[in-house]
């Protein structure tokens, strides 16, 4: 029978295939005990040569898995789950974290290019002096829109909520920054755990509810590229990809306000490579590889030396990087930026509000 | 019984053998112990946790509290929940209903071709399914947004002038849901077609009876079990389905999978997650066991 | 089913149901070639993303793992999914309903609360996450969608000819292997086929039981997506159908050599 003859050569050649070894194994260390790395980070977030580099100067092989969302990488350590000597949780996320006590402090003492990040993105709220994190990329939330598909130039967030706007946004499906540009358009804190605001909030999001063409949080910016949207909440990276493909995609922080987020290499609880863990953190703030992740990601980089360093390396990128608000948001952008906290037990709220709000 | 053992040669006579021969209940018990075993640590063990998740709460960080109480489940209580529940029932129905209608031809065809064409066609049913499925719905993207590949072709051939706006309604949902839910129905209706016997058939038109008549009379009663078979492979994953409702609705209304998902990662509220999940699987199991036993699946086939 | 010659508009319809299954997979096809790096219009022809997918040593340890857990987990699902499936059929036992409704079960229940689960049971019982509790956790979900599709090929099954055969002198082995096996191993081959299908493309419970360095295909795809899914991946997904296509093809040359 035909399947029987698929399924015999299928057999063979799927052992086969299980057969082949991975990747050659890498040369000889230079002073560390650990021969592998664990990193557990976003996709598409650590630059495949800049792991090739690491392990030609340490010897030591990278796993390179990934998670999708700060939560998804939370449950899994939330719930047990061990082997990972390095994440990249959110500004937020951490604080969540050191409250459960999932991360282990770093030996800053084996990280001396610490100095290179530049000093206004050390010490942040989540983690004085420190002591569990240091900081891999930053950027913005805000608004961003089509210059000549848009009716008209938006200043604030309350013009998204103009009909000339009719099913023509595209928001992130994110149930704390939607919220939070609905506070912030009534006047209220974008972290606020009053139930009565977040009534409001609510009440105003329902009133936006017309205009929006879809959520995403994956590429809103497409929507702005395509034209089946004309402007939108979203974060710097995906209003950076936007631009680069069409220049009439700007990005401004509204008058209400914008938000703020760093992510941070950090070391989770019971790191079975601790050594190589500080190792990758100190060889990742060089500046020439540090720059490479900014070469492929667009990202505000928060590595003052790498950004020095690509002023000379490498000109025109320096000018790109330099002059669009996605990537080098300008002093009166940044004043106007708002970190999100977590909101402890008002999570709840947030979420009832998300699902009330939606469900409607 | 006695005959059978008479005839059987006489080799070692080995007890438990003898044991598994004379008792019908025992080769019963034998044949489902290892699903039943090792469903019992996979499942059971698991998901007891779970039942027992729910019944507790949430601290201010998104750890679990052990302090018995069933608020969760009388948070539940609150109709926006009911809302969602009727849109995820509505959405696993049209998509059963949809499957059913445009599969069971498609099934009819492949049973009814020669047989050496048979095992292929199934085949190449199942043959997209091992692309990603991400990268499924995204190609439906590319050709249902507006002014994406149908807008274009349309607009070329002069059907229409403005963009059709299918991408980011419930149409464009019911699309993708009926193109990834497709060979589950196709599969078991095509097992349960294969096997209808051609003398049956025959019979019928022996008997005077119309192409159509022993299709309803003969064909379309044998084909139930693989109906329901269909059915529930269908329904439940369709209804508990978000990611492909998010990708082409626009993730603009909720679902009960969208619900449950919510509790584990951005509300971080587990036992509440739980509790949802518990009432979910309790209505779905009742749903299908009703279901199947109504229909005859489990009847006494003994002989 | 009868030989006879199809009616006009049922191969009509067979064609246009498949046109619908097809097009969307042609569609990705032809957009791997995609010079744009987006990939959300054409934009121009490229062999570029095959070159980095060749490089990408990330996607090719994926794959990998994804065929090892798909090809073992259907193999130990078939075989426990089928034996309940006649247990269920044919039997009655004590703990009949139970051993039923254990097996509806992995069908209703949500990924996430799967995936949660089974992480904290292997936590527990201190299983280091991997490969093979991937393979644990896709075993579990596999067997009743087997055990459900035989079970459609089973009902209305004649257990009489089994009857008949061991009267004839044969023993429970060899009726089952030269008499009942061969008459479902369509609805074996099916649920065997459907298992497969969905071991590939599973994402949730993979996510919560896979371990450092034991990453699939869909959670690789799944995570590309956050930031921008290249054309690197229809490639992935291009060279899948055309080896698929080839091994197809190589069978029925094999097929019609034979006859």
């Amino acid at each position: 029978m035909k399947l029987k003859r698929l399924v015999s050569t299928l057999i063979p050649a799927l052992l086969l295939l299980a057969a082949c070894a991975p990747a050659a194994r890498p040369p000889a260390a230079s002073g560390l005990t650990s021969t592998e790395l664990n990193l557990y980070a976003w996709s598409e977030y650590v630059p495949q040569q800049l792991l090739d580099d690491f392990t030609a100067k340490y010897g030591v092989k990278v796993n390179y898995d990934t998670y999708s969302s700060n939560e998804e990488m939370l449950a899994k350590l939330q719930a047990g789950a061990s082997g990972y000597d390095l994440v990249i949780p959110s500004d937020y996320m951490v604080a969540v974290m050191l409250k459960l006590g999932l991360l282990d402090p770093l030996n800053m003492t084996q990280i001396p290019n610490f100095g290179n990040i530049d000093r206004q993105f050390a010490d942040q709220y989540y983690d004085p002096g420190n002591k569990y994190t240091v900081p891999y990329m930053w950027g913005t939330t805000a608004l961003a829109y089509h210059k000549t598909n848009a009716p008209f130039e938006p200043k604030s967030w309350a013009d998204l909520w103009d009909p000339a706007f009719e099913n023509k946004l595209v928001l992130l499906d994110d149930s704390r920054e939607v919220p939070g540009m609905a506070l912030q358009v009534l006047g209220f804190d974008k972290n606020s755990t009053s139930a009565d605001e977040l009534e409001q909030a609510k009440h105003k999001l329902v009133e936006l509810k017309p205009n929006i063409l879809l959520f995403n949080s994956d590429d809103p910016e497409t929507a702005l590229i395509t034209g089946e949207a004309w402007a939108g909440l979203m974060w710097n990276g995906n209003a950076a990809l936007g631009h680069a493909e069409d220049e009439n995609i700007m990005y401004i922080c509204p008058e209400e306000g914008c938000g703020l987020w760093f992510d941070n290499l950090s070391m989770p609880k019971g790191a079975p490579h601790p050594d190589a863990a500080m190792a990758f953190i100190n060889f990742m703030l060089e500046p020439a590889e540090s720059i490479l992740i900014t070469g492929e990601f667009p990202y505000s980089n928060p590595n003052a030396a790498a950004l020095e360093y690509l002023k000379t390396s490498d000109p025109d990128a320096y000018a790109v990087y330099m002059g669009f608000s996605a990537t080098n948001p300008p002093p009166e952008f940044i004043s106007k930026t708002t970190a999100l906290k977590d909101v402890g037990d008002a999570t709840t709220l947030y979420d009832q509000l998300w699902t009330n709000f939606k469900g409607e | 019984m006695s005959a059978r053992e008479a005839s059987a040669p006489p080799h070692r006579r080995n007890a438990v053998l003898d044991r598994l021969r004379e008792s019908r209940i025992f080769q019963g018990l034998a044949l489902i112990s290892p699903a039943n075993i090792y469903l019992f640590f996979f499942m059971i063990l698991p998901l007891a946790m779970i039942v027992v998740l729910s019944f507790q709460s949430r601290g201010s960080y998104g750890e679990v509290v052990f302090r018995f109480n069933a608020t969760n489940y009388t948070r539940l209580l609150d109709p926006v929940y009911a809302r969602i529940l009727v849109y995820s029932l509505g959405v696993g129905l049209g998509t059963t209903v949809i499957t059913m209608l445009i599969g069971y031809p498609l099934a009819y065809y492949i049973a009814r071709s020669p047989a050496r064409q048979r095992s292929l066609l199934l085949f190449l049913i199942l043959v997209p399914f091992w692309t990603n499925f991400v990268i499924r719905i995204y190609a439906w993207i590319m050709i249902l947004r507006g002014g994406g590949l149908l807008d274009s072709l349309l607009q070329w051939l002069g059907i229409t002038q403005e963009p059709l706006g299918l991408l980011y309604t419930p149409t464009a949902v019911m699309i993708g849901m009926v193109y990834e839910f497709l060979p589950f129905m196709v599969l078991p209706l095509y097992t349960s077609l294969e096997k209808i016997e051609n003398a049956l058939l025959e019979a019928a038109a022996d008997l005077g009876a119309p192409p159509w008549r022993a299709f309803l009379r003969v064909t379309l009663p044998l084909s139930v079990p693989g109906m329901i078979a269909g059915t529930i492979l269908v329904f439940i994953p369709a209804m508990g389905m978000f990611v492909l409702p998010d990708l082409m609705g626009g993730a603009k209304t909720l679902l009960i999978g969208n619900v449950i998902r919510n509790q584990f990662l951005t509300a971080r509220d587990w036992p509440f997650g739980a509790a949802a999940s518990m009432i979910l699987m309790l209505m779905t199991l009742l749903l299908t066991l009703y279901y199947t036993r109504r229909a005859g699946f489990s009847e006494d086939l003994l002989v | 089913m009868s030989e006879k010659k199809l009616p006009i508009w049922l191969r009509a319809y067979g064609l246009a149901a498949y046109l619908y299954i097809y097009v969307p997979i042609l569609i990705l096809m032809v957009f791997s070639f995609n010079t744009m790096k987006l990939n959300i219009r054409w934009e121009g022809f490229t062999f570029r993303w095959y070159g980095v997918l060749f490089n990408d040593q990330q996607v090719i340890l994926a794959t990998r793992n994804t065929l090892i857990i798909a090809a073992l987990s259907t193999l130990v699902a078939t075989i426990l999914g089928t034996m309940a499936a006649l247990a269920l059929h044919r039997y009655r036992f004590p703990g009949y309903n139970v051993s039923e409704t254990v097996m509806y079960i992995p069908i209703v229940i949500p990924e996430v609360i799967m995936g949660i689960s089974l992480l904290v049971l292997f936590v527990i019982l201190k299983f280091q996450l991997g490969l093979l509790t991937i393979i644990l956790a896709h075993i579990a979900f596999n067997i009743p969608f087997v055990a459900l599709v035989v079970r459609a090929r089973l009902h209305g099954y004649d257990n009489a000819i089994d009857e008949a055969a061991m009267d004839l002198g044969a023993n429970e082995l060899t009726t089952f292997r030269r008499v009942t096996l061969p008459t479902i191993m369509p609805g074996v081959l099916s649920g065997a086929l459907l298992a497969f299908t969905l071991s590939l493309d599973d994402y949730v419970i993979t996510y919560f039981t896979a371990g450092p360095g034991s990453t699939t295909l869909p959670l690789r795809v799944f995570s590309m997506v956050r930031f921008m899914v290249t054309p690197e991946v229809n490639a992935l997904s291009t060279i899948w159908v055309v080896a698929v296509f080839l091994v197809l093809l190589a069978g029925q040359i094999a097929q019609s050599r034979r006859t």
